[in-house]
């Protein structure tokens, strides 16, 4: 349970698990863990804002990824599909505002992980790209 | 004759305004678990001592059928009272009356008293319990509350200001404590947040209880918006009354001071930190062995408790207590610790009361995470504060003092009046393990034997620089203590710093790192 957590991406969504891992918190006795500082390890206690940090993956610029949650208005692409740098790829509406999400660099469309008209989160992966 | 009518017709005036939103309304406050208003004034300020105004303010809206609404004062109870004998100013939101929401003379009343408050130069108390602006007089509810955030700024540092999270605060409103100086919050009962759970919903999907998006365990442990978690609302108003205790009326007083009582904490303060510096312990019991009666009145006991922040008294007088934790975290700074106790530096500086720090701690929170949500700018507050506060400050080195921390932590360097040290004390650049790598890589790494060179060299290191001596050796310490004396000490510190004085140049204000 604590592993999933743990490579969960901290964001607004799960803010649920952060909840109900502060509930649990309050009855589960935490144990002193090993904690590395510099090149020494420290017998210390975590606290379930550590325990929930938001792990850095490297950017795979094959991924498009939504900046900010809203709902797919459009998609103009389809997969198999080449489509050209700075060409639109669908429409993201979100705060009110149609934000236009184009193609980053000249590619192929793989696969498409979204469907017009639905809701997505921040960082939803919306389209993967190929060479 | 006619007198004594008048006098009549007042009470049955007076008492009809007193009823709030009527008994429908108050029974469902009581239901929902919550005192009402008037009951909460009561129960926080000494008894009797509570003086109402502006009972009978009325709106101005005329739109949507509002002109035929009266509204008892308005929605909200304003007046001035006593906290064990010292004077405050008060306000108290009532959800009974068109759910305590905010409209201009609603929001009149609050800086009207607020304005009193910074011109009697005593504390203000808000208790916060509204659904938020009213809708129906639209601009003037907005204008209402960006009149309070101005005098709230205007107020910062010169009176205390508290709110008291009783019940929702939600948009704009949360602006409001955001600003002031100390923020309660009673589990089930306070709601904070910007964009509610409905919004959200809308927004992005996601359905999130109150309770989950901005609850008071959230606000206490995750987001560091309030400094006092409480069960309930009368360990809440205890909390206040407790901290009030301990703070000044204005920044141009002491706190008062009490008869000291000689700390009651029988742990011996040699027994309670380890010698092996990997190991933890709990730095409140040191605090407790140093504060007069031992009491120690912790602030943001919840949030980022790799520090330790809070009030408590030494021969009587009220003193900031800063300390690195190392049961949390091996008591490293990070962004919400630095936070955290810059804030509490600037609010004891602000509000002459000295600053004792403790300090045991291994440097930086590494990662990528800390280093991108800004650990340079947060970790510069730290910095800002020390120096720039002019206060007694004493600091006192227990174990670890490596890096940017010793800096940070008030070394000598930034201005500290008393830097002691315990014969435990670690003061270097670095941990000896690491400083032995870098140092000696190279007779490591041409050693037949790697481990054991290593081991060599790391003891080599400890044996130069993890000790207090080096920098007893060049003035940046004043004196290597017992700990047993540590208390006689820090109480001889502070009796000869009563008169200090310290200039900085004069500027309209300084650009701390926000």
């Amino acid at each position: 349970m604590y592993f999933l957590l743990f490579i969960y991406p901290y964001t607004l969504h799960n803010y649920f698990t952060l909840y109900t891992l502060l509930k649990m918190n309050k009855e589960i006795k935490n144990e002193l863990v090993d904690f590395a500082v510099t090149a020494r390890k420290y017998k210390t206690l975590l606290t379930p804002k550590y325990k929930l940090r938001k792990f850095w993956v490297n950017p795979n610029p094959m991924e498009v990824h939504s900046l900010i949650p809203g709902t797919v208005v459009d998609i103009f692409v389809k997969e198999g599909q080449f489509v050209k740098e700075g060409e639109p790829m669908l429409i993201l509406e979100a705060m009110k505002m149609r934000n236009l999400i184009t193609m980053p660099f000249s590619a192929k469309i793989k696969k498409i992980h979204i469907e017009k008209g639905i809701k997505i989160p921040k960082e939803a992966l919306l389209v993967e790209l190929e060479k | 004759m006619s007198l004594k009518k008048n006098i009549l017709a007042l009470r049955e005036k007076k008492a009809m305004v007193q009823k709030g939103g009527g008994d429908a309304a108050i029974e469902k406050q009581i239901a929902m678990g919550k005192m009402t208003a008037r009951e909460r004034i009561v129960a926080l300020l000494d008894p009797e001592s509570f003086h109402e105004y502006d009972l009978f303010v009325q709106h101005e809206e005329r739109n949507f059928g509002m002109d035929k609404k009266e509204l008892a004062g308005d929605g909200v109870i304003t007046g001035t009272g006593t906290i064990y004998g010292a004077p405050v100013c008060v306000y108290a939101q009532d959800f009974t009356v068109m759910g305590g929401s905010l409209g201009l003379k609603h929001a009149r009343k609050i800086t009207k008293i607020m304005d009193l408050a910074l011109k009697l130069k005593v504390p203000c108390i808000g208790i916060n319990d509204s659904g938020g602006a009213r809708i129906q007089e639209g601009i003037g509810a907005l204008a209402g509350y960006g009149e309070i955030f101005y005098r709230n700024t205007l107020a910062s540092g010169v009176i205390p200001q508290i709110s008291v999270i009783l019940g929702p605060c939600a948009g704009g409103a949360v602006y409001s404590p955001a600003l002031t100086d100390f923020v309660f919050v009673v589990e089930n009962i306070s709601k904070m947040f910007i964009t509610g759970p409905n919004v959200i919903e809308t927004v992005l999907g996601e359905k999130i209880s109150q309770e989950a998006l901005g609850g008071a365990r959230v606000h206490a442990e995750i987001t560091g918006n309030a400094h006092f978690y409480a069960e309930s609302e009368k360990e809440c108003f205890e909390q206040i009354k407790k901290l009030v205790s301990f703070l000044p009326w204005n920044n141009s007083q002491k706190a008062e001071a009490i008869t000291p009582v000689a700390p009651t904490f029988k742990k011996n303060i040699e027994d309670i930190i380890p010698a092996d510096p990997k190991q933890p312990y709990d730095v409140r019991d040191v605090i407790k062995v140093l504060v007069d009666k031992s009491d120690f009145f912790e602030v943001q006991e919840l949030f980022a408790p790799n520090i330790v922040i809070g009030f408590g008294r030494m021969d009587g007088e009220t003193v900031g207590f800063v300390a690195n934790q190392p049961l949390y975290l091996a008591g490293v700074l990070d962004c919400d610790s630095s936070d955290k106790a810059s804030r509490f530096i600037r609010y004891c500086d602000s509000f002459n009361i000295p600053i004792v720090t403790l300090e045991d701690m291994p440097g930086y929170l590494p990662g990528v995470d800390q280093e991108h949500d800004g650990v340079i700018r947060h970790g510069a507050k730290m910095l800002y504060a020390y120096s720039e506060a002019t206060v007694p400050k004493m600091t006192v080195i227990l174990r670890k003092a490596y890096g940017g921390g010793y800096i940070a932590m008030n070394s000598r360097h930034l201005g500290a009046d008393f830097v002691f040290a315990w014969p435990s004390a670690e003061i270097a650049v670095m941990g000896p393990e690491g400083a032995a790598n870098i140092i000696f890589r190279k007779e490591i790494m041409e050693a037949a034997d790697q481990d054991a060179m290593r081991q060599e060299k790391v003891q080599e290191y400890i044996d130069k620089f993890a000790n207090p001596y080096v920098a007893a050796s060049k003035g940046y310490i004043d004196a290597v203590i017992e700990p047993s004396e540590t208390r006689s000490l820090l109480l001889h510190a502070l009796q000869v710093s009563q008169e200090k004085e310290d200039y900085r140049p004069a500027k309209k204000h300084g650009i701390p790192p926000f």
